[in-house]
């Protein structure tokens, strides 16, 4: 036992010394990061064609589980003992740790011309002065359907609300599958695959986004009452107990073939590939009426920065450097379908699914989550409240209307837009 | 009296060599971070620097609705937690317990043990596994019900409002009852045989010997019991966050204080943590277990007459 | 003849109410280790049934046994507790006999400050602590979970073993003294064995937390070298959380060394238990 904990001891402080001995070579980057479903790809594909190309720095991927990440990594980050590359939530999360002066400035790191302002806002200061995180991926919402039970049942895609829910009728008229797989037990299905997934269409994406930060628009506006209304005609066609189906729930009723429609962001394809056993195809949350322009949640989801107190700076901004090329894109943009890169460079991904979703930006306006920027920043917590009325409104225990209310009046408690 | 045959003693050494080491460790581990963390209530982060304001968060906390609705409703949720241990576990706990120590019983040593193992589990087992269990997709309480005919009693209960507190309340409780049904049978066993056999003499027997000789003699031990539990319900936190997440749905039924707690200190998805208010609701709920705590040992503890054996 | 009808039928409910709540406690552990050894689709068309030669399938446990080392986790799990254990256990009892056995002023009160630990979650101190354990280089080493813990461990302890000790009679101490026997010897010969099956049941209480938990491991001591089996299998199912074989196993994986120790120790435990009753 002696040794054991000597050994330990050993490790730890060579882990948090190693860079700080000047006789060192070998720099060793450690990873903070939630995408703990990751670990094979960092391990077996990402790592090691960085490591071949830099000689010298060893990076370790140490993710922890997402409900767990923002409290442990705070944690760790005022303690001293984080990793030195940062895994970056979008937003005020990340935005809150640059300002306590936790993550590095990285405005002028080599690689950060190749990507939009757009890419950056969700890691850039209100001011756009500073962007303290390089962007990874973004994640774009839509409807992944059961093509065998499509074509059994003979429905198309629909294009339309009116042809959705004649699509949903279909299925729950034939009885052999439930119509839509969504549980709101764990509450952010509701508002992430629900809410954020039909609502651009309704609020005009980013047009009623920034409206909505302006202060022009309000949250009680039939623009943003209607999507839960819409959310509220769901209840009927999900399956029995869906008030108790978690999110683990969801997707297994879809992959093992029991539901046809999934509301889906596209970070479920790469688990949907290895676990249904029938075909799959996507299409983009129905506009209103034929014709009308579709929008989508294109929301930039994930990023990653550099710990201000990394005892190794340079060998870190080396690996962000590659982390922002165009290398970097193309790997993690395959060996992840569902996780489009943000390089302006276009990347060419295989998977048929990962396409599909990425075609609809040409034809649709993206835009991102409506509750992420700024407006999640007080107490009550909008995203947070979100996710409760959306499962309350599916629920059927609150109306659209009360919902609404509530959602706007904790904001207007607190947020008092620029005029 | 008590402090004047200590002043004529000399200094007790061996007193202070049995007391520091627990002392030491608890104080640097505990104590001081924990009181280090609580100070913060006092403080507000203005502009990134800790500002002494007073008691201008615990203002907050009980004058704004945005913090005192939640804290309320995790106030009351918490006693109905605290209530359904004291009806449901302790009870059950006691039977159970009387039954194993009766002296005749065979295989007891089996049934204690079964009967304790949900105790060992992690919090994270637990939760799961009551999920899967519960789950409607799984089908495995519709098919139970089913068997006994009552298919139709079966509805999403950790997705109800009026059902979520209460099942998660029984899970914890079947958790944990191997705790009181320990301490008690421990207790029951260190009732000497001659006061049982002097009962036998006087015809005091079955339960009318429960009632009259074991409770009184085990009354200690449910008190700790209860104490232990009021402690543990409104520390709890893990079997809730494990079950429902730490927005603790539908529609914060299930909040508690500890979720409630972790929420504030330690931020959720895009809210972000703050220390101040966390600390300040960590405060309540010291200062709600310590007056809980002081009513056991001051007014109840003293009355509870002991006997030495 | 009526008196043994009348004991038999008592002992018969007994035994119906014993098994019945047996059965209880013990379902969902059996569920979940069944269905840890079916298939995918046997796991959710038949979830009652046990596994037979068609639904038969080891791949959760290929999967989890592929990725993460579950047999170092458990040593390290194993090494935690026990150490722990002993501190809690040794520092735990001196300080309640002292508190129970001595008048001296300020009894009351340092019993009031030990017992306050019971009443704030520890949790809230974690970033202090981490400063701590940074300060004097303990991250990520089986010490600093050690220290953690037996402080976390010792207010219960003492409150539980001050309450049983004050139940030892107050004539053998006495009777010691005028044998003129020290203090401490008084305590390890004589008092400490009378308090055993409190020391036991104290044991399985100190044990449990210290297993199960999840928190101060991810913080203190994440590495792979000191994970704690808790904490893998919490990784595990976070990573493959949709794939309910893999699951299934972790969770039954993480179930099977804490049953064992435990049916270990129960011996020990019920040992220590009777033996304490019969004087």
């Amino acid at each position: 036992m002696n040794t054991k904990l000597l050994t330990a001891i050993l490790l730890g402080s060579s882990v948090l010394c190693s860079a700080g001995a000047a006789f060192a070579q070998d720099a060793t980057l450690t990873i903070e990061s939630w995408r703990n479903d990751d670990l094979a790809i960092w391990q077996d594909k990402l790592i090691p064609a960085f490591e071949a190309k830099n000689p010298g720095i060893k990076v370790v991927f140490s993710p922890s589980a997402p409900t767990e990440y923002n409290a442990a990594l705070n944690a760790k980050l005022d303690a001293g003992s984080a990793g030195d590359i940062i895994t970056c939530r979008p937003f005020d999360a990340s935005l809150d740790l640059y300002t306590k002066g936790k993550l590095a400035d990285l405005t002028s790191l080599p690689g950060m011309e190749n990507f939009s302002d757009v890419a950056k806002s969700a890691w850039t200061t209100d001011d756009g002065k500073a962007t303290f995180c390089v962007p990874m991926a973004s994640v774009i919402h839509g409807f992944i359907y059961n093509k065998d039970a499509f074509d059994k049942l003979g429905i198309t895609p629909p294009a339309t609300e009116e042809e959705f829910f004649a699509a949903l009728d279909k299925i729950k008229a034939d009885g052999t599958y439930i119509p839509m797989a969504m549980g709101t037990k764990d509450l952010w299905e509701a508002a992430t695959m629900g809410y954020q997934n039909i609502g651009p269409n309704y609020w005009q994406g980013e047009e009623g986004r920034l409206a909505l930060l302006k202060g022009e628009q309000k949250l009680t506006d039939a623009q943003w009452v209607e999507p839960y209304a819409t959310l509220a005609k769901w209840k009927p066609y999900l399956g029995d107990g869906f008030e108790a189906q978690t999110y683990p729930d969801s997707q297994n009723l879809f992959t093992l073939g029991r539901a046809a429609i999934y509301p889906a962001g596209s970070w479920e394809i790469s688990v949907f590939n290895t676990q249904a056993q029938f075909k799959m195809g996507a299409f983009p949350p129905p506009v209103r009426k034929a014709g009308d322009t579709c929008y989508i949640s294109d929301h930039t989801d994930i990023g990653i920065g550099l710990n201000a107190a990394s005892k190794n700076p340079d060998a870190a901004k080396t690996f962000l450097s590659w982390v922002a090329s165009p290398e970097f894109a193309e790997i993690y943009a395959n060996a992840l379908p569902g996780f489009f890169s943000l390089n302006s460079t276009p990347v060419k991904m295989a998977d048929p699914l990962a396409q599909e979703f990425v075609s609809w930006r040409d034809k649709c306006k993206s835009t991102i989550r409506s509750t992420y920027q700024i407006l999640s920043r007080g107490t009550p917590n909008l995203e947070n409240e979100t996710w409760v009325e959306s499962a309350n409104v599916i629920n059927g225990t609150d109306t659209p209307e009360v919902a609404a209310k509530k959602l706007q009046d904790g904001l207007d408690s607190w947020y008092k837009p620029a005029k | 009296m008590t402090a004047t045959s200590a002043n004529k003693r000399p200094f007790r050494w061996h007193i202070a060599i049995f007391l520091a080491p627990a002392v030491l460790v608890y104080t640097a581990i505990m104590i001081m971070p924990l009181f280090g963390t609580l100070q913060l209530a006092l403080f507000r982060n203005v502009s990134q620097s800790q500002v002494f304001v007073g008691l201008d968060n615990f203002r907050t906390l009980f004058g704004d609705p945005n913090w005192s609705v939640n804290f309320w409703n995790a106030l009351r949720n918490n006693v109905w937690f605290f209530i359904i241990h004291m009806l449901v576990q302790n009870p059950i706990g006691v039977v159970l317990a009387a039954l194993l120590s009766s002296p005749k019983l065979r295989f007891s040593a089996f049934y204690r043990t079964a009967i304790f193992i949900p105790t060992i589990l992690s919090f994270v087992i637990v939760g799961f596994a009551w999920k899967l269990i519960l789950s409607p997709l799984w089908g495995v309480a519709p098919n139970l019900l089913d068997l006994i005919g009552l298919k139709s009693f079966f509805t999403p209960w950790l997705g109800k409002e009026e059902y979520a507190l209460t099942t998660l309340g029984l899970i914890s409780v079947w958790q944990f009852i191997g705790i009181p049904m320990m301490l008690i049978y421990a207790a029951m066993l260190s009732i000497p045989d001659e006061v049982i056999e002097a009962a036998e003499c006087d015809g005091v027997t079955g339960m009318a010997q429960f009632w009259k000789i074991k409770l009184p003699l085990i009354l200690p031990a449910i008190g700790i019991i209860s104490i232990l539990t009021f402690v543990g319900n409104f520390n709890a936190f893990d079997l809730i966050y494990s079950a429902q997440g730490a927005l603790a749905g539908p529609n914060y039924s299930t909040d508690i204080l500890g979720t409630f707690l972790y929420r504030a200190f330690f931020g959720f998805q895009l809210q972000v943590g703050d220390p101040n208010m966390g600390a300040a609701i960590a405060t309540m709920m010291f200062l709600i277990i310590l007056v809980g705590v002081c009513i056991y040992l001051f007014l109840i503890q003293t009355r509870l007459r002991r006997y030495q054996f | 003849m009526s008196r043994a009808t009348n004991s038999f039928s008592r002992s018969a409910a007994a035994h119906a109410i014993l098994i019945a709540y047996t059965i209880i406690a013990l379902f969902p552990v059996f569920i979940i280790v069944i269905n840890s050894f079916k298939s995918r689709n046997a796991i959710f068309r038949t979830p009652m049934a046990p596994p037979t030669a068609e639904t038969f399938d080891l791949v959760g446990y290929r999967t989890v046994l592929a990725q993460g080392d579950f047999l170092q986790y458990f040593q390290n799990s194993f090494i935690v507790t026990v150490a722990s254990l002993f501190f809690v256990l040794l520092f735990g009892a001196m300080a309640a006999f002292a508190l129970s056995e001595y008048r001296f002023r300020g009894n009351k009160l340092m019993g009031l400050y030990l017992a306050l630990g019971i009443m704030i979650p520890i949790r809230l101190g974690t970033v202090a602590i981490l400063q701590l354990m940074v300060a004097s280089g303990l991250v990520n080493t089986l010490a600093a979970l050690i220290l953690v813990y037996t402080a976390q461990g010792l207010p219960l302890a003492i409150f539980i073993l001050a309450e049983f000790m004050s139940t030892v009679s107050d004539d053998l101490k006495n009777a010691g003294r005028i044998d003129g026997l020290s203090e401490y010897t008084i305590f390890f010969r004589l008092v400490l064995p009378l308090v055993r099956p409190a020391m036991a049941t104290v044991a399985v209480f100190t044990m449990i937390p210290i297993w199960n938990d999840l928190w101060f491991p991810l913080i203190l001591a994440p590495s792979e070298a000191t994970k704690t089996i808790t904490l893998g299998a919490q990784m595990f199912i976070g990573q493959y959380v949709t794939n309910w074989n893999a699951v299934l196993a972790a969770l039954s994986l993480a179930i099977l060394p804490v049953l064992i120790l435990y049916l270990i120790f129960s011996r020990q435990l019920i040992r220590g238990i009777t033996s304490g009753a019969v004087k």
